[in-house]
């Protein structure tokens, strides 16, 4: 369901805090993080350097590590934290009612 | 009639690595075993306590045993103790490159990127380089065209091998390289891995080892001896034996062009002193298909996947008993390689070397 480019993805307790889930919306795949604050982030879901499923990485605090190469980016703001990430990720806006985590794609 | 092999092509820059793009071989999807999301979060989880103890255990062995060869030069006791000094050195310098490029041997990012340097420096294997390198076998391991680090080809070079035994092809091949990079130039099969926004980190390193080189010879002639370079830069050769002796258990004489780590590596169980010198890279199937586990935790990991993976060699030994004969099958025969049982599961025919009869 979708609504000005919003669209639903999963529940908020679907994911444990600092942890993150995938998403595919047709084509497009997406990372959806929780941070141990509580607080929700949403990201391309695909590594920049070689197209690898974040979503199997390891959430440390603000930063996400790519699970085949240990490449690092900052989910909040997506932005490559060093080699071999070079490219930074794309983010969405994100917020949550009613329990489910919304984001913005379009 | 005989049939001749025409030898395949394992550089980047010939034909196979389009070959493997081809084929779907370049940058695919690999399978790996299935575990709960849960309990891989627990696998992953980074901490300082053991790489922090197993350093200043290191490190004491390299300052305890360089004591030793300190007081003995001048005699004939500098032998044997310049050999256990190297291997020491080198031997696990290896495994401490291997760890602190993938991030995962420190749960604090600095500590494994000072420990990368310094273990990068004393393998000799250019830090920038190498790990965009490594990074390329993980993604294309042992896929030919495309994997940078396929230590014994087919037919292998025993001459290779053996030369590796003292580091001596790979260090002449370093150097060179070092000498290249210091001037700002990069090589051809550099160009294919390694992204043009990181060549200045490249030129640095080469800059800072080739200073370090420098420093060490003007030690030597302001000592009037040679002894320096017996603290730095031979062990880096004569303790490299080690770390080959661990190395080609990890994939030698397996399957090539497979997207299958259980095809193509090893796990094989050592005693504590081997897996304190390698870091626990024994579990190699393990840290292939899901190398974001710290070497800690790989143990635990070999617990959780083994139901869904080959035998575990039983020791260096058993695994050595099956690369030895499998090498010296590949001199005569290339297509040979060995096929390891999955469970539940029967061996396929092997399709992953078409050898070109000779013309």
């Amino acid at each position: 369901m979708s609504n000005a480019g919003w669209i639903e993805t999963c529940r908020a307790d679907e994911i444990d805090e600092e942890d993150v889930l995938r998403f595919d919306h047709g084509s497009l795949t997406l990372a959806i993080y929780r941070s141990a604050d509580g607080k929700y982030y949403a990201t391309d879901g695909l590594c920049t350097h070689e197209q690898v499923h974040l979503a199997d990485g390891l959430v440390m605090g603000d930063i996400i590590e790519c699970p085949m190469h240990n490449g690092r980016f900052d989910y909040r703001t997506g932005e490559a934290k060093g080699a071999p990430v070079c490219v930074n990720l794309k983010t969405y806006p994100v917020k949550v009612e009613g329990g489910r985590v919304l984001v913005q794609i379009g | 009639m005989s049939t001749r092999f025409q030898m395949r092509d394992y550089s980047l820059t010939g034909p196979e690595n389009a070959a493997a793009r081809a084929k779907g071989l370049a940058s695919a999807e690999w399978y790996r075993c299935a575990i709960p999301r849960k309990r891989m979060k627990e696998l992953m989880q980074r901490r300082d306590g053991p790489a922090i103890r197993d350093t200043i255990t290191w490190f004491a062995a390299i300052i305890g045993s360089g004591a030793l060869l300190y007081l003995a030069w001048g005699t004939w006791w500098a032998v044997p103790a310049f050999l256990l000094y190297s291997v020491i050195y080198a031997g696990p310098s290896d495994s401490r490159w291997h760890e602190c490029g993938h991030g995962t041997a420190f749960k604090t990012r600095w500590m494994n990127d000072v420990l990368y340097q310094i273990a990068s420096f004393m393998v000799v294997r250019e830090p920038t380089s190498w790990r965009w390198s490594h990074a390329r076998h993980h993604t294309d391991t042992i896929i030919v065209g495309r994997d940078p680090e396929i230590a014994a080809t087919r037919p292998p070079s025993f001459l290779t091998l053996a030369l590796n035994a003292l580091h001596i092809k790979n260090t002449i091949a370093e150097l060179r390289r070092v000498v290249l990079h210091s001037l700002g130039r990069m090589t051809e099969a550099e160009k294919d891995y390694i992204p043009e926004s990181e060549y200045p980190k490249v030129f640095r390193a080469a800059r800072a080892w080739l200073a370090v080189y420098l420093a060490v010879i003007a030690a030597c002639f302001a000592m009037g001896s040679v002894m320096p370079l017996f603290f730095i830069g031979l062990p880096s050769l004569f303790g490299a034996w080690l770390h080959l002796f661990f190395g080609l258990t990890q994939h030698a004489g397996l399957a090539e062009d497979t997207l299958d780590h259980r095809l193509n590596s090893r796990t094989v169980y050592m005693n504590p002193v081997f897996r304190f010198m390698y870091w626990n890279m024994n579990y190699h199937i393990e840290h292939h298909m899901f190398p974001m586990v710290p070497y800690h935790a790989l143990p635990a990991l070999h617990e959780a996947i083994k139901a869904d993976t080959p035998p575990p060699y039983p020791s260096c030994w058993a695994a050595y008993r099956e690369i030895i004969p499998t090498l010296l099958r590949q001199a005569k025969d290339p297509t040979y390689f060995v096929r390891r049982p999955l469970p539940g599961a029967q061996l396929e025919p092997s399709t992953s070397f078409a050898a070109a009869p000779a013309a």
